[in-house]
């Protein structure tokens, strides 16, 4: 074929992820059914099931990939799946969704194939029978178009960028068996614990509240985390309330924690640096609460409160559960 | 037991960073350059590990004459030898040139551990240590929250979305530090003296057998354009007392931006 493009979607605790449905249907946007072939694959154990919703965003073939050797994720065992799909469909382009998973995959495979890989592309540009990738570098401070010279490149897409176009019309695409036997798979994943206190995972969340100094102690994410609750949203934090060990890295929102760009942003009590915009700015709404009102955060917020974060968020969070009631 | 750590010099993350003249790049002048944050604490993990199992500590970098100062901040911080990988070749390289430049230098050292950070800030690619665990043939792990060496395996956690993941393997292995893995030191003033007086061994392209095979022109992935990212439309302050501004926000999310 050499002229489609190949999509890896991921499941995750039996789910396909939204975000690989979203590289799935970028795919199909820039490779139209007819002209060119895009080819999904699904690995793991026993995943045929999982075929049907990856259906819905209209592929031409799904590849599915099972056995017991796939039951957790490997970067060994999804690498021989990966590259032996790439063998049988040769294509032109391999995307993902830049996950954990992702960011893991798709740069080993693409070194196999002595191939390059952009990672954390934002947009794809037409470039005759090319593809041009935009990828955000120094946490979005600038956007770079990056062009491939290669008979096939790797791309991972940002979570939350492309629309997921799905249609329960038309044909299913034709679901093949691709028996894999990975050659060796020396590291293995032996168990995995759920990370503590975040219900919603930053990076693919719709609706994020983060919180910085103007929360004035650790005690009072409770408040941040009510919001939360009533939204639905992941809780962040700044990288000053991180390094004071008021929370977790694992909710650090900037460019030494994770990039972020959710529908709706909340920024409680945060100043806004550079460090903390990068990670944030290209959020579609994003609504600013301080104290202070020459705080550099209200330039780059949708909707500015100045005020106090501990009297306006908890009267929001009862405005918000009259409306859902 | 022996380490090598892959480091990078990268502008402060506090700089103000702007497009370049040429368009293809960021305008450097005036910038600060130092160790890409995550990369601290693979210097500290490599340190550590060390410390528990004896043995030798070397850092490498792919970069220009930036990188020699944080070269010599990993030796003031207790790392052994530095080796600089510098050639003019060696400028604005994709992450599988500069990949494939840190296996030519690495390869045949007897390493049993690579540390490196688990992305490169500014770049932002998050790419090289998989793409020198699959030049090596070695496992990966990405992302580390802990690593532990016991006899010739190691068990590691690694953060993904929502969760750790434990993984276990056999040496030799390929690891990234993810923020959290430990409390990066501060050199001491004997470190930075003894530093000072080491000497930080370079190699360029011919030396490394990369002549003509890995450079700028033969990268694959080339940046055609760098823009300024998008200005966000001006945004508005609401005005009134705290209960004005809470029903007014509510009804601006609902009804003009629909996002609740």
């Amino acid at each position: 074929m050499a002229n489609g493009i190949l999509v890896f979607v991921e499941l995750r605790n039996g789910q396909v992820r939204k975000s690989s449905l979203e590289a799935l249907s970028e795919a199909r946007r820039l490779a139209p059914k007819g002209e060119k072939p895009v080819v999904a694959v699904l690995v793991g154990d026993n995943v045929n099931a999982m075929a049907g919703v990856a259906n819905k965003c209209k592929p031409d073939k799904i590849l599915v990939v099972n056995g017991a050797d796939f039951a957790n994720y490997s970067t060994e065992g999804f690498a021989a799946a990966l590259t032996d799909a790439i063998k049988k469909e040769d294509p032109k382009y391999v995307f993902a969704a830049n996950t954990s998973l992702g960011k893991d995959l798709l740069p080993r495979v693409a070194a196999r194939f002595d191939a390059p890989c952009a990672t954390d592309v934002v947009e794809f540009q037409k470039d005759g029978d090319n593809l041009l990738a935009v990828r955000p570098m120094y946490s979005g401070k600038v956007r770079a178009t990056v062009a491939f010279e290669s008979p096939i490149a790797f791309a991972t897409t940002r979570p939350n960028v492309f629309p997921v176009v799905e249609s329960e019309n038309g044909t299913q695409a034709a679901i093949e068996d691709l028996p894999v036997k990975p050659e060796k798979i020396r590291a293995k994943v032996s168990a995995t614990h759920a990370a503590e206190g975040q219900k919603v995972e930053l990076s693919e969340a719709r609706v994020i509240v983060s919180g910085g100094r103007g929360i004035k102690g650790p005690e009072n994410w409770g408040v941040l985390q009510e919001l939360c609750d009533v939204l639905g949203a992941a809780l962040g934090a700044s990288r000053a309330v991180v390094d004071a060990g008021w929370i977790d890295h694992q909710h650090q929102v900037g460019q030494t924690g994770k990039v972020v760009s959710p529908q709706l942003y909340f920024a409680c009590g945060i100043s806004g640096a550079i460090q903390h915009l990068a990670g944030m700015n290209s959020s579609k709404v994003i609504v600013a609460i301080n104290k202070d009102a020459d705080a550099p955060i209200f330039k780059h917020a949708t909707y500015g409160l100045v005020g106090d974060v501990l009297e306006i968020v908890p009267k929001l969070t009862a405005e918000l559960k009259k409306l859902n009631q | 037991m022996k380490i090598a750590v892959c480091i990078k010099a990268v502008p402060d993350t506090e700089s103000k960073i702007q497009v370049g003249a040429d368009k293809t790049n960021i305008d450097f002048s005036g910038i600060r350059f130092i160790t890409s944050p995550y990369d601290e604490f693979a210097i500290e993990e490599a340190l550590k590990l060390k410390e528990k199992h004896g043995g030798e500590t070397v850092v490498f970098s792919v970069g220009g004459a930036e990188a020699t100062e944080v070269l010599r901040d990993s030796l003031a911080r207790g790392i052994d030898s530095a080796v600089h990988l510098q050639d003019a070749e060696f400028a604005n390289l994709d992450p599988l040139s500069t990949g494939k430049v840190l296996v030519a230098a690495i390869k045949d050292g007897g390493f049993d551990v690579i540390v490196c950070g688990h992305q490169g800030v500014g770049g932002d690619h998050s790419q090289v240590p998989s793409i020198v665990a699959e030049l090596l043939d070695w496992p990966q792990v990405n992302v580390l929250m802990k690593f532990e060496i016991e006899g010739t395996n190691f068990k590691a956690e690694r953060e993904i979305e929502g969760a750790h993941e434990t993984v276990e393997g056999p040496l030799p292995v390929v690891i990234s530090a993810q923020k959290g893995l430990n409390e990066p030191r501060y050199p001491s003033i004997k470190g930075v003296m003894a530093a000072r007086r080491k000497e930080i061994v370079v190699k360029d392209a011919a030396a490394l057998g990369l002549s003509g095979i890995v450079g700028a022109v033969h990268s694959k992935m080339k940046i055609k354009t760098m823009t300024a990212p998008p200005d966000r439309p001006a945004g508005r302050i609401l005005e009134g007392d705290v209960d004005e501004k809470i029903k007014l926000l509510v009804d601006l999310l609902r009804k003009e931006a629909q996002v609740i």
